[in-house]
């Protein structure tokens, strides 16, 4: 019998922070309001009471300092997880994290590893205001060096978390905010192979859908109306976004012919644009439709009164899947 | 600004500055030599690192002519538990812990982008990006406070974190949040800022309305400017805050008033911005020159003059023969160290390429 509890994501990120803090003494966690308070959205609850101030502290609102630092305290033989309080706050960070954290193990030929997390709440879909709703994971991804995950549920919360912590490379780790407060079982016994694997969540035969972090929630409720209507789809949550779990991908598109990629992010020069890209390479003869992508608008992030709007729905999906099988 | 020896030669100390001057005192005619020695190999690498990259053999050299007080000064008050975290054009800081000149000519080749071992040598990767590196060596320091290496007492466990950076880097905002992580962290911590008067093109006026050693004040970092060349302040001024540092007294800064002699880049061209009459101002307050008046009145005769320069001449020759027998890396160097395990996306790519490479025959393919 395995150990397995109920938690939200949010408990889950928080007891695999816990877990990787007393596992390891070279653990650090920083960033602006986690300690006392616990973070904006009490990810770090408690940690400051049970590790004390040498362990978790607060920043300044300085996120490249932020990230600057947690470069240096790596240099020095320690893993810092610094949190950026939102999506939106990275950009002041986006020079240490590209020039920098992800180019440093290469610079110095491999006599320096960079063991970062930078912990990310991204995505919308919690009315918020401007800058507290991005998904800006692309650019990212689009950097050598980082590695770019996101979970989408608690076990993965939970393990997801320990494992980029471990990793000896620098880790951007999305969470989906919007998901924050959903429930699920953690198995605190058993770990997910890897960080990069991608899942098969649902399997079907119709069409693929791939998502990841808070759209696969979306995926998957999307997957339930098909199925009413007689339609099987086969959900894939990649899990990782650098790298991408292709061979998973493939071999479903292989079965179902239909690929569709959906994320909150804007669509052009996105995760969607580089799986469509890959697919139509890897498995040009085996897709019976072009691969359809479902993001959000190429516009900024609308006010929140609009979000609803600009943010795939289960029936954006739906509305792809009929354009794919009709194709 | 702290000046004990003037660009004539002569040693004194103001007494405001006695503090600086015990320093000094604990020196012997060796350190002096020694000082001289390495002032002098800087000045003769950069020269030939001027003509190696004159003769295409450099992509692109970084003079630092003009600079040698301020960097061997300094170099020599770092304690042998400290960090060093230089921008690019610290060559002669890399001097003072025998760091392999040839790892910086293979970089400025483009054969590698650094790649020497850091925790090694305490000399850390140049940084090209400004200000990038002012930032780790804060966040170095705060993980030396955690350590519990600072303020022991015991000279063996404690240490410091200097680094350098020019005055065109004081604009960047990673410098002024390392100021304040520094000061709120309490770091062992040296700011060490030459003022060179010319970032590229633009005058230190571009970059500040304040005088540099006052830029960190205001986050709590206090600071004090010296004479830039003169070896004995940059070497007393470094030492006793590099002590302090690493005794618990917190970050300092030290703006080092030098003058960058020769070009931004071996790309570029000061004639354009700058007179002639600014750059003979200070040449004729030339650092090497000044240790060199002081040097003779200690008695110093010829010959050992005449001896640096036969070292230096075979040190040259030696770095010429060197860099014309580095060749180009293999390619897939480009694959190595990209991340730490085996990449999917890396594996492919690579292949790919020596698949492409062979592809051509052993005529074309590769090197």
């Amino acid at each position: 019998m395995s150990n397995v509890v109920e938690m939200t994501i949010v408990k889950a990120i928080n007891a695999g922070l816990r877990k990787a803090m007393a596992d390891n003494d070279k653990v650090l966690v920083f960033g602006e309001d986690v300690a006392e308070l616990g973070g904006v959205f009490r990810v770090t609850e408690g940690l400051h009471a049970e590790f004390g101030q040498k362990r978790i502290f607060n920043s300044p609102i300085a996120e490249a300092g932020i990230v600057g630092t947690a470069v240096g305290l790596a240099m020095r033989g320690y893993r810092p997880v610094a949190e950026i309080q939102f999506d939106g706050f990275i950009f002041p960070a986006f020079n240490q994290i590209t020039t920098q954290l992800a180019k440093l193990q290469n610079r110095s030929e491999g006599f320096m590893t960079m063991p970062v997390v930078v912990r990310v709440p991204y995505g919308g879909g919690i009315g918020a205001i401007e800058h507290h709703s991005e998904s800006p994971e692309a650019y990212f991804a689009h950097t050598p060096g980082l590695r770019v995950i996101s979970p989408s549920n608690p076990n993965d919360a939970y393990w997801m978390i320990q494992q980029a912590i471990k990793s000896e490379d620098p880790v951007l780790f999305f969470e989906p905010k919007r998901r924050y407060w959903q429930k699920g079982p953690v198995d605190l016994d058993n770990p997910p192979a890897g960080m990069h694997d991608a899942h098969i969540l649902r399997n079907g035969t119709d069409v693929t859908v791939v998502a990841y972090g808070p759209m696969v929630a979306t995926a998957l409720q999307a997957a339930e109306i098909a199925a009413t209507e007689g339609r099987s789809l086969e959900i894939i949550d990649i899990r990782s976004i650098a790298p991408i779990d292709y061979a998973t991908i493939i071999e479903s598109v292989k079965k179902t012919g239909h690929l569709i990629v959906t994320h909150e992010a804007n669509t052009t020069v996105s995760v969607s644009s580089e799986i469509a890209a890959r697919v139509a390479e890897l498995a040009f003869y085996h897709l019976e439709a072009p691969v359809i992508r479902v993001g959000g608008f190429d516009v900024p992030y609308p006010a929140a009164k609009l979000e609803e709007k600009f943010l795939p729905d289960a029936d954006r999906i739906l509305e792809a899947v009929d354009r794919s099988l009709g194709y | 600004m702290v000046q004990l020896l003037s660009p004539e030669g002569d040693y004194g100390v103001p007494a405001q500055y006695a503090e600086y001057g015990k320093y000094v005192d604990a020196l012997t005619e060796a350190d002096f030599l020694q000082f001289y020695k390495e002032m002098s190999r800087m000045r003769r690498f950069d020269t030939e690192a001027t003509a190696l990259q004159r003769q295409g053999q450099l992509g692109l050299w970084v003079p630092a002519v003009g600079q040698e007080a301020a960097q061997i000064g300094s170099g020599h008050g770092v304690g042998k538990n400290d960090h060093i975290f230089p921008s690019y054009r610290e060559h002669g800081v890399a001097i003072t812990h025998d760091i392999d000149l040839m790892s910086v000519l293979k970089m400025l080749r483009g054969v590698n982008h650094g790649g020497w071992n850091p925790d090694e040598t305490r000399f850390h990767l140049y940084a090209i990006v400004l200000g990038t590196q002012v930032i780790h060596a804060t966040g170095y320091a705060m993980g030396v406070n955690f350590d519990g290496k600072v303020g022991t007492g015991n000279p063996e466990v404690d240490e410091a974190v200097i680094t350098y950076f020019g005055d065109g880097a004081t604009a960047e905002g990673e410098i002024s949040e390392s100021f304040l992580f520094a000061a709120i962290n309490n770091t062992p911590q040296v700011f060490f800022c030459q003022n060179n008067q010319w970032a590229i093109s633009s005058a230190v006026g571009t970059q500040t309305r304040v005088p540099l050693f006052e830029r960190g004040a205001g986050f709590g970092v206090p600071g004090i400017r010296i004479d830039g060349n003169d070896v004995l302040a940059s070497y007393a001024v470094t030492k006793k805050h590099m002590d302090d540092a690493r005794n618990g007294a917190g970050p300092f800064m030290i703006e080092a008033l030098t003058y960058r002699i020769g070009a931004h880049t071996t790309s570029d061209d000061p004639t354009k911005y700058r007179s002639q009459d600014e750059v003979d101002y200070w040449k004729q307050r030339d650092p090497i020159l000044r240790l060199e008046k002081f040097l003779r009145r200690q008695g110093i005769q010829d010959s050992f003059f005449e001896q640096c320069e036969v070292e230096n001449e075979a040190m040259a020759d030696s770095i010429r023969e060197q860099t014309f027998a580095l060749g180009a890396p293999p390619i897939e160097n480009m694959f190595q160290h990209v991340y730490s395990e085996a990449h999917p996306l890396i594996e492919e790519q690579s292949a790919w390429l020596k698949g492409y490479e062979a592809s051509f025959g052993n005529n074309e393919g590769g090197h």
